[in-house]
């Protein structure tokens, strides 16, 4: 049993009373910031990032996948109580949620979503640790052909998957690859579009970037339709789901899972994917749809347990091809280079303790979030409760300081304030951030192996197309463009996305 | 002519911005051959893209009609942007204490709820205190509690 001893191994690790205090803290740590309306995921850990650059490698990345669970945990307790979802995953958990929190039901609401998240997160793990081991070998013999392909197929699938126009996610895919290409260019040495600035030539830091588009965008654009939320204060109370609620939220939590977990693993937006699809499957499939909209609570088991477990399965390009299919994914794969590590195939043959140990913590992590979530109830509701214009000052506080201490420089915070700016037009143009930011990641990447490919093949690009497994890849990339720009198909796209607005 | 969709208009706009500044800028890079890419080769070929894409959008612009983008949030993005930009002046001569008081008075001039309360200066000094506790003292960030200014 293969599998179990490796489990063991990363138990071993996982369970060390330092890295389970690195994972509390990362999971309360996460939560807390995550609560916080209008901050999701990506720009929580952008700004965490930073507090974890001291730690050694396998406690910084337990760290930052417990921020991540925190994030995404703390978002659906502010869409369930407050009615404002801090990441686009927990919308539909809005939609049902607050109804029952409404009704006096939050604390069920709160727990049934705890439950759901922490089954699926369970399944995600086994799922990640019995596929990864596999998929990384088949990784190793990947060469540079082959990796050009996925990349490709990775970025189409993001277009495919991106909510709004198909020519936007287009445009900022392209556009995210172009700044992904500031930098000196390893083959030559040549600096590209650093306009003479020092800071420039060694390429513009994801984290950077992240929290400008991601942190002060998002601000600048709350503050233009600041109003004064009204918090549900009513006490919180009756945390245990009844009987028939969990006869009730069997069946949709499984069929979230699993929906979740296929939809997590490809790349662009997992997680929010797997909850619109799955809150739509339950509406369709429940004998209960009337209630739907109006507080009930599937609405809430079915899209929570799809994205967290959408959320562990994004893991898994990650950890066994180093390709980032989220933003998160893409931030997680800077701090493994800022740690020394290079992302890949191999890191689960050169380091197992370290690769196992984050598969083991994942789990550990759904357990902490359970046990800490529904207890700590009341200082979540609190957090919450601080009004906006007390909070937005501190979080700027925290990018100001998380970016210039990436690499101890004022010109950082300079570019962080460029790209705020920038994050405020898109949202003002309806451009979508996150495929800009997986083309930005991806940008580097694919030109490297572009080259490489080529290289060997003396300059001839059929290299691409004879090589089996990349001829498929590009392939797939095609086809999956043609359906999506079908017309029939794009009105469906269109519809599944519709639930948002 | 009328521009019936003011979102993939400016979009479109800022498409061709970036991808005309690439191609610009991209010009002095070697393209290199197939085999042996230049500098020049990636960035040309994106930025070219890029500025179909933003014609693209341009052009549907005028076409299909779309949603207006709404008045331009000056004021919040000005004290936002601005107090970064303020932070990022005053942390090496005046030090991390002033810069913070600065970024965090100047961003929050730009809320609509900005008044004086004694529980928002006291909020601010506890974060200051936090700040420098945690990340100067406790993680070790290089930033002085007290710039040059202050012969610090």
């Amino acid at each position: 049993m293969e599998l179990l001893a490796n489990l063991w191994l990363g138990a071993q690790t996982a369970m060390s009373l330092t890295n389970l205090f690195y994972c509390l803290l990362g999971c309360f740590l996460g939560t807390a910031i995550g609560v916080l309306p209008g901050l999701g995921p990506v720009a929580t850990i952008a700004m965490l990032l930073p507090v974890t650059f001291g730690l050694p490698p396998v406690s910084a990345l337990i760290m930052l996948s417990g921020i991540y669970y925190g994030a995404q945990y703390g978002g659906s307790t502010t869409a369930i109580l407050v009615n404002l979802p801090g990441e686009s995953s927990s919308v539909v958990t809005a939609l049902d949620g607050y109804q029952l929190a409404r009704q006096g039901h939050a604390g069920r609401a709160l727990a049934v979503a705890a439950i759901g998240s922490f089954f699926a997160g369970t399944v995600c793990t086994l799922l990640i640790a019995l596929f990864a081991p596999p998929l990384a070998e088949v990784a190793l013999k990947f060469g540079p052909a082959e990796y050009f392909s996925l990349m490709v197929l990775g970025l189409v699938a993001s277009i495919v998957l991106a909510s709004g126009s198909l020519l936007h996610a287009l445009g900022m895919i392209i556009l995210g690859l172009l700044l992904g290409l500031v930098g000196t260019d390893v083959n030559s040495g040549t600096a590209r579009y650093s306009f003479n600035v020092p800071e420039l030539a060694d390429g513009i830091s994801f984290v950077t970037v992240a929290m400008g588009v991601f942190g002060l965008g998002e601000i600048i654009a709350n503050l233009a339709h600041e109003q004064t939320r009204s918090v549900l204060m009513a006490k919180v109370k009756g945390l245990m789901p009844t009987k028939e609620d969990w006869k009730v939220i069997i069946a949709p939590i499984l069929r979230g899972t699993s929906l979740g977990a296929v939809l997590g693993i490809l790349p662009g937006g997992g997680a929010m994917l797997a909850s619109f699809s799955a809150y739509a499957l339950e509406k369709k499939v429940s004998k209960n749809s009337a209630m739907f909209g109006k507080g009930a609570i599937e609405g809430v088991a079915a899209p929570e347990a799809a994205n967290n477990a959408g959320a562990q399965t994004s893991f898994i390009p990650m950890l066994t091809l180093g390709i980032p299919s989220n933003p998160v994914m893409a931030l997680m794969i800077g701090a493994m280079i800022i740690q020394g590590i290079q992302p890949g195939p191999s890191v689960m043959t050169e380091q197992p303790a370290l690769f196992w140990g984050i598969v083991v913590s994942m789990w550990v992590g759904n357990v902490m979030l359970l046990i800490l979530n529904l207890p700590l109830i009341g200082l979540w509701v609190k957090m919450i409760s601080v009004p906006y214009h007390f909070l937005y000052p501190a979080i700027l506080v925290f990018c100001a300081i998380g970016t210039f201490s990436l690499s101890n420089s004022v010109f950082d915070v300079y570019l962080m304030a460029v790209f705020g700016f920038l994050g405020y037009l898109f949202h003002k143009f309806g451009c979508e951030p996150a495929p800009m930011m997986l083309g930005f990641i991806l940008g580097p990447m694919m030109e490297e192996f572009l080259r490489r490919a080529l290289l060997l093949s003396k300059g001839d690009p059929m290299i691409l197309i004879t090589r089996p497994i990349s001829a498929t890849m590009l392939g797939l990339s095609l086809v999956a463009l043609f359906i999506v720009l079908t017309p029939a198909l794009r009105k469906k796209r269109e519809e599944a996305f519709a639930e948002e607005g | 002519m009328v521009i019936k969709n003011q979102k993939d208009f400016g979009a479109g706009v800022l498409y061709v911005a970036f991808g005309a500044v690439g191609y610009y800028i991209a010009r002095d890079y070697g393209m290199g051959q197939a085999s042996r890419m230049g500098p020049g080769y990636f960035p040309t070929v994106l930025s070219v893209l890029l500025m179909l894409f933003g014609f693209a959008a341009v052009i549907r612009s005028f076409i299909a009609p779309g949603e207006g983008i709404g008045g331009f949030a000056w004021k919040p993005t000005l004290f936002v942007v601005g107090s970064n930009v303020v932070f990022g002046l005053l942390l090496i001569p005046a030090g991390l204490i002033i810069a913070l008081i600065a970024l965090c008075l100047i961003s929050a001039a730009g809320s609509h709820y900005f008044k004086f309360e004694w529980k928002a200066v006291g909020a601010l000094v506890l974060l200051v205190v936090f700040c420098a506790l945690v990340f100067v003292k406790g993680l070790g960030v290089p930033m002085p509690l007290l710039g040059t200014w202050f012969g610090g």
